[in-house]
């Protein structure tokens, strides 16, 4: 939130937005609030914290593990978490030699109920062409190196399937509370280019 | 279409750089593009799939160039003009110089209820799946002009069948206007060497979810 509100003199693009959005409401197609409603709703309601809490609950409850292998789309609306950009859930597990990547190569598709709007390297040219050809390369970038001998399975979303990502348990968290748990799962972990956070940390 | 939004495999565009701590909006403008695309689309004029289709024919050059929600904009103005909603002349002077043309009105709670609900594309299988988990499958050699989620990177290749997903809209057709058409929707595994050659990660698989027109026995 910048520079470019309330201010007489805007971009080229801050003014052509703004002059679709003065028309779509003056014409009555869109009223106002309503933006202002997704905005809010996603800078203050749908984020990785909702992804963090299926991951969590995950690590600590078998039976919920289980379900979300079954459907991940029902499994993660026990939390409350469904709608737009994630109608069509699948969870991918990290484990023992096998570490998974998200991508949309063709566009930007991402689980924003329960990851919230893309970061901007998702959406990045560089990262939608490298991912699917140099992912340890990516990996790398990210600080993330894992052994020769690991398996990388990367996920282009070239359809409406949306994938969440289920790190690791970081070990040293034995008994850890759930909520104390979704602390160590950042949002990279849940599209693979992290790992989870050690308890340390 | 071969247009410059499929990217996978391409080099060159540099390291990836993420920002810490990264805002959800880097600016004003960046929040209301995002929401204006949003509820424009909650008017029910236009698909996910057409949206999709507009912004990719976009001038590779222009598409490659521009912010990521210029590229939204940009189409937004195209799809607001081709369904009526607003005229390229009320665009050029940012005021309403005609009435509006009849659309659902997108208030608070319709779109509340949007974004809770979604816009599941999933249907009912109209035959039987071809194939199944494990079948080895080759990605159609195909270049159509239209729109297509089959990427570049994958045509001709053969991979296997890892999971069957149910049948789905078809953005090959919806897309143009021309029908859900579901067909089923596979999950296909492919290895990096497949796709990339001998020099690829002998470790390493990539995954695409295809639809099956985009399919065939290997």
């Amino acid at each position: 939130m910048s520079e470019d509100h309330d201010h007489s003199e805007l971009s080229p693009i801050a003014a052509r937005v703004r002059a679709l959005e003065t028309l779509l409401t003056e014409k009555g197609y869109i009223e106002p609030a309503a933006l202002d409603a997704i905005v809010e709703t996603y800078e203050t309601k749908i984020g990785p914290r909702n992804g963090a809490r299926v991951v969590a609950r995950a690590w600590v409850d078998p039976a919920y593990r289980e379900r979300l292998r079954a459907d991940a789309t029902k499994a993660i609306a026990e939390l409350g978490y469904a709608g737009r950009q994630g109608e069509h859930m699948a969870a991918v597990e990290n484990g023992a030699g096998v570490h998974n990547v998200v991508v949309c190569t063709l566009c930007s598709c991402y689980p924003w109920p329960v990851l919230g709007v893309p970061p901007v390297w998702y959406k990045s040219h560089a990262y939608r062409a490298r991912a699917v050809i140099d992912p340890r390369g990516v990996l790398a970038e990210f600080g993330v190196t894992l052994p020769r001998e690991t398996e990388i399975l990367v996920w282009d979303s070239t359809a409406e399937m949306r994938y969440l990502v289920i790190p690791e348990r970081p070990p040293g968290t034995e008994g850890w509370s759930e909520e104390r748990l979704a602390a160590l799962v950042t949002r990279d972990s849940m599209i693979g280019t992290g790992l989870a956070l050690g308890p340390s940390t | 279409m071969n247009g410059a939004h499929d990217l996978g495999g391409m080099m060159g565009f540099g390291p990836l750089a993420p920002e810490r701590d990264e805002p959800v909006f880097h600016s004003h403008w960046e929040s209301r593009a995002c929401a204006v695309t949003i509820a424009a689309g909650a008017c029910g004029l236009w698909s996910l799939d057409e949206s999709r289709s507009v912004r990719e024919n976009l001038a590779p050059a222009q598409y490659l160039a521009k912010p990521y929600y210029d590229v939204w904009i940009t189409a937004l103005e195209k799809l607001a003009v081709a369904h009526g909603l607003v005229s390229a002349e009320e665009l050029a002077v940012g005021r309403p110089l005609a009435p509006p043309r009849a659309a659902p009105k997108v208030t608070p709670r319709r779109m509340a209820e949007a974004i809770a609900r979604g816009s599941p594309y999933d249907r009912p299988p109209s035959a039987a799946a071809a194939f199944a988990v494990g079948d080895r499958v080759r990605a159609r050699m195909m270049n159509p002009p239209g729109h297509t989620r089959l990427p570049r990177y994958a045509r001709g290749r053969v991979g296997e069948v890892a999971a069957l997903r149910g049948a789905f809209v078809f953005p090959d057709t919806n897309a143009h206007a021309q029908g859900e058409n579901p067909q089923w929707l596979y999950t296909i595994r492919f290895t990096a060497r497949e796709l990339w050659g001998d020099d690829a990660d002998p470790r390493s698989t990539v995954t695409i979810d295809a639809f099956e027109p985009y399919l065939e026995p290997a």
